[in-house]
């Protein structure tokens, strides 16, 4: 194999480690802040116990969320120098920046944690809240990066030297608003729908006591709503990158849509795989006209197909599952935390358990959502690493020695993974929930 | 100019980072040790100082990363190409640390004791292994074929400079940490963890700066370039013999049992200052060179427009960020409250 495809491969795989972690330090946090606000408004204490256990779950996830981001920052600028040259000249204030956002979540984080006994109500909310923005604003901030790759501005490269560089309208590239928000978005969104699976898994299993199942199904209401109302404003802004694909690199969305000729009136196709000899999507399903309105508001709205790019410049063509399975995960949730809606604020009933069922796969589809959504993007925008500016073979170290490094990183992936879910999955089982809630009614009487 | 106030801003974050880092990693080193010996008191003292604190010490080194490839982006191509081993080894271990630091605190105490092993003495390598990139940057160790450079390991395990630096690095580790806890311990009161880390900072301290001498030595045979330019700033490394010693004399008088806070207080600062002075002599010799004798300073500066900037963040930042670093300080290095509980 050569030394790019084991770059790629060894950097794919620290970010698709690193952005499980990432994205529930960003959607966990937010879920906290919510019970502990909850808490202040009702003063009833599930609210407190539920902060105070999702925080301590939170605590472990940072363990591995922190140093695995530490091992993707030094692997950018390890593996791939020619692009860091870039990032040093023309878009080191996101990273700058995102250290500060670091420095904030690090220091009200242990603040939150360590300092919560001494500190009134309002002043750890406060803290809270600015854990939140932190790890908001470093996932905006990376993200920042991510979509100055697609849609650079700021600077030209002339005989391979950079000039004209002006740093903060390569901040403010044309694709950095929509990119941020959805990645901001669909963090919470992935937040509020662990709390959905973990609620609605205690809720499945034959549990005794009416008192547990009321602290689970409050937890539950919380996370459909949050989760409901993210999952909206996610479709909504979803559509919105595409239309900016369409803009800005036309033959990323021909790829996720398997559109090899351009057209107007182009049909979405659902499903199916592209094939690259026949020239279209097979065992997919068509809906016709939907595509160019999905691409700019109209129906005869011309997409461009892959035939007009030359054939070095194709995404890989299994962006197109990459990019259903992202919608698929969008649209299933969407439509379980209407359903859940309906059945808890319309027809005022409990969720019935397939209901619930669907909610305990909720969390890893979630996740499974930012993982294809996140491969798409990256592996969508070879073989350019800035697009149309600097293809990723130049970006790459000429350093030997990957291979051992693959297999070193591979296994400490392994061994982290594995231990945080024993790690997690003891402590709340040496933890368990009905000895606290029995000790909080106590105190209350 | 402003190459100089970048490189100044990067050394001040390496020299930061390098007392927080050692603080930290010793703490953890210290912390396992004691641990379910009987003295437990010290390993709560030493976690009572880590809990809150690794993951502020661990965004320095992001920031160092940040800061290098933001400034000197030109540097970064070559000190990515050498380092990318012992840059991959060190991220491995921290990962590997700090993971089973947290983990540590939230499994039955069945499994601690394991578990803070792995992170204790994985821990006590990093600094071990970040120090080497300083005799790496000497240009001994760098091979140069067509057009670009590459990393002669074996020089490295032959060197005695690369064997004193480690040496070094963690003897400094186990000796300001010790120093920093007892001081800890003395705000806290507690007898024990009081005594057992005044003796170690006793021990080590003097070895540290043997060596320290070995360091100089082997830097006169094996970096002559970067010897001749030492000598002239020998105020600087007197200064900091003097800190040294007047740090030490004050850690032998000191009673041993906890008392007034400043007299620990002072001699941490006395060696937190020995350590400055010796690291603005030694950066202000290697100065222009980054990495000798290709990179230097101005030869990998990033582009004016970039480094305004970037300077303007960084005000803007630290302003920003100074409220709550008071507040972190006030909260766990100074509360009695908190630095006291039994565990
Ligand atoms: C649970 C996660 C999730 C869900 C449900 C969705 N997305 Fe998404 N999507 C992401 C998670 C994500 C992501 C992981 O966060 C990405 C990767 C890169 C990025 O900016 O966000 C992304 C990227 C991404 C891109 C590519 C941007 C680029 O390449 O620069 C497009 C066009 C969409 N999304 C569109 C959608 C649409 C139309 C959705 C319909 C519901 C949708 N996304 C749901
Ligand atoms: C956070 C979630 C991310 C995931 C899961 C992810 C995934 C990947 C994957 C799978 C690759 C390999 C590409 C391939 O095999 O075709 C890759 C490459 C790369 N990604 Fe991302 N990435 C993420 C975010 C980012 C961000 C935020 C940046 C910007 C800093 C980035 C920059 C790169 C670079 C420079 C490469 C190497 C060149 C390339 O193959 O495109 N990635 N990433
Ligand atoms: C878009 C995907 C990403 C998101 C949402 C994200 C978010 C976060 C968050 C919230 C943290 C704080 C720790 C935690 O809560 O787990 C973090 C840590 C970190 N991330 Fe990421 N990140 C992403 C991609 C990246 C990439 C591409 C890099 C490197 C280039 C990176 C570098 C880091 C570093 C260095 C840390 C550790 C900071 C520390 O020491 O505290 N992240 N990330």
């Amino acid at each position: 194999m050569d030394d790019l495809v084991i770059a790629r491969s060894l950097f794919g795989m620290t970010m698709g480690v690193h952005i499980i972690f990432a994205t529930l330090g960003v959607g966990l946090p937010v879920m906290i802040l919510i019970s502990e606000l909850l808490f202040q408004k009702t003063k009833h204490p599930d609210y407190a116990l539920m902060a105070d256990r999702w925080t301590r779950g939170f605590a472990v996830i940072l363990g591995v969320g922190i140093p695995t981001g530490t091992i993707a920052g030094v692997q950018l600028a390890l593996l791939w120098p020619g692009f860091m040259e870039v990032v040093g000249k023309v878009i080191s204030l996101p990273f700058q920046i995102e250290v500060f956002a670091f420095f904030l979540e690090a220091l009200f984080m242990s603040i939150y944690v360590y300092a919560a006994d001494r500190l009134s109500p309002w002043l750890r909310i406060l803290s809270l809240f600015f854990v939140c923005i932190g790890a908001l604003a470093s996932a905006v901030l990376i993200t920042n990066v991510h979509a100055f790759e697609g849609t650079p501005a700021g600077f030209t490269i002339a005989n391979g030297e950079i000039l004209a560089v002006d740093p903060w309208k390569a901040f403010f590239n044309p694709s950095f608003a929509v990119t941020a928000v959805h990645v901001a978005l669909t963090a919470i969104m992935t937040g509020a729908f662990f709390i959905a699976m973990i609620a609605s898994y205690k809720l499945l299993k034959k549990s005794p006591k009416e008192r547990t199942k009321q602290f689970h199904r409050k937890a539950l209401r919380m996370a459909v709503i949050t989760g409901g109302v993210f999952a909206l404003l996610t479709s909504l802004n979803g559509h919105e990158s595409a239309q900016h694909l369409h803009h800005y690199q036309p033959e990323k969305l021909a790829a996720a849509e398997g559109l090899f000729d351009t057209t107007t009136y182009a049909p979405l196709t659902i499903g199916g795989f592209t094939d690259r000899e026949t020239q279209e999507v097979k065992f997919g399903i068509e809906i016709p006209w939907a595509l160019s309105f999905l691409a700019n508001n109209s129906f005869d709205e011309e997409v461009l197909g892959l035939n007009d790019f030359p054939e070095e410049w194709w995404p890989p063509l299994f962006s197109h599952t990459l990019f259903n399975t992202m919608v698929f995960a969008g649209g299933f949730l969407l439509f379980w935390a209407l359903l859940a809606a309906f059945y808890l604020f319309i027809r005022k009933k409990q969720l019935p358990r397939w209901m619930l069922v669907g909610f305990v796969a909720s969390g890893p589809i979630a996740l499974i959502g930012i993982e294809t959504g996140w491969i798409f993007a990256c592996s969508g925008r070879q073989p350019w690493v800035i697009y149309r500016m600097m293809k990723t073979s130049e970006a790459v170290t000429t350093s030997s020695g990957l291979p051992t490094m693959f297999v070193a990183f591979l296994c400490i992936y392994i061994v982290l993974v594995v231990t945080v879910i024993i790690v997690l999955h003891h402590y709340f089982k040496r933890n368990p929930l009905e000895p606290l809630l029995i000790k909080e009614e106590r105190t209350h009487e | 100019m402003n190459e100089l106030i970048a490189i100044t801003l990067l050394w001040g974050f390496v020299v930061v980072y390098s007392v927080a880092a050692t603080i930290d990693f010793g703490s953890g080193f210290y912390s396992m040790l004691y641990k379910g010996k009987g003295q437990s008191r010290a390993t709560t003292i030493a976690n009572r100082y880590l809990s809150p604190s690794w993951k502020v010490t661990n965004v320095f080194i992001v920031m160092i990363v940040v800061a290098l490839f933001s400034f000197f982006p030109g540097a970064s191509f070559a000190l990515g190409t050498v380092l990318l081993i012992p840059g991959s080894l060190i991220v491995l271990l921290l990962a590997i640390r700090s993971a089973f630091l947290v983990f540590s605190s939230s499994v039955h105490p069945r499994h601690q004791q394991g578990l803070a092993i792995i992170s204790g003495i994985s821990g006590l390598c990093i600094p071990a292994l970040l120090i080497v990139v300083l005799p790496i940057t000497h240009g001994r160790f760098i091979g140069q074929s067509a057009n670009q450079s590459y990393l002669i390991a074996e020089r490295i395990f032959t060197s005695a400079s690369v064997y004193s630096f480690i040496v070094f690095a963690v003897l400094s580790t186990l000796f300001l940490s010790a120093l920093l806890l007892a001081d800890y311990s003395n705000v806290a009161k507690s007898s024990e963890a009081y005594r057992l880390y005044r003796k170690n900072a006793l021990i080590t301290g003097p070895f540290s700066l043997l060596a320290a001498l070995a360091i100089f030595g082997s830097i006169r045979s094996e970096a002559s370039w970067l010897y001749s330019e030492l000598v002239t700033f020998k105020p600087w490394l007197f200064a900091s013999l003097l800190c040294f010693i007047l740090g030490y004399v004050l850690l032998i008088f000191m009673k041993n049992r906890p008392g007034r806070i400043w007299k620990p207080r002072l001699a941490v600062i006395f060696t937190i200052f020995q350590y400055l002075f010796a690291s603005y002599a030694y950066g202000r010799a290697h100065l222009p060179y980054m990495i000798y004798p290709h990179v230097t300073i101005a030869s990998g500066f990033t582009t004016p427009s970039t480094f305004k900037a970037l300077f303007a963040t960084y005000i803007v930042g630290f302003i920003v960020l100074v409220p709550g670093f008071y507040l972190f300080w006030r909260l766990f290095m100074k509360d009695r409250r908190y630095i006291e509980q039994e565990d």
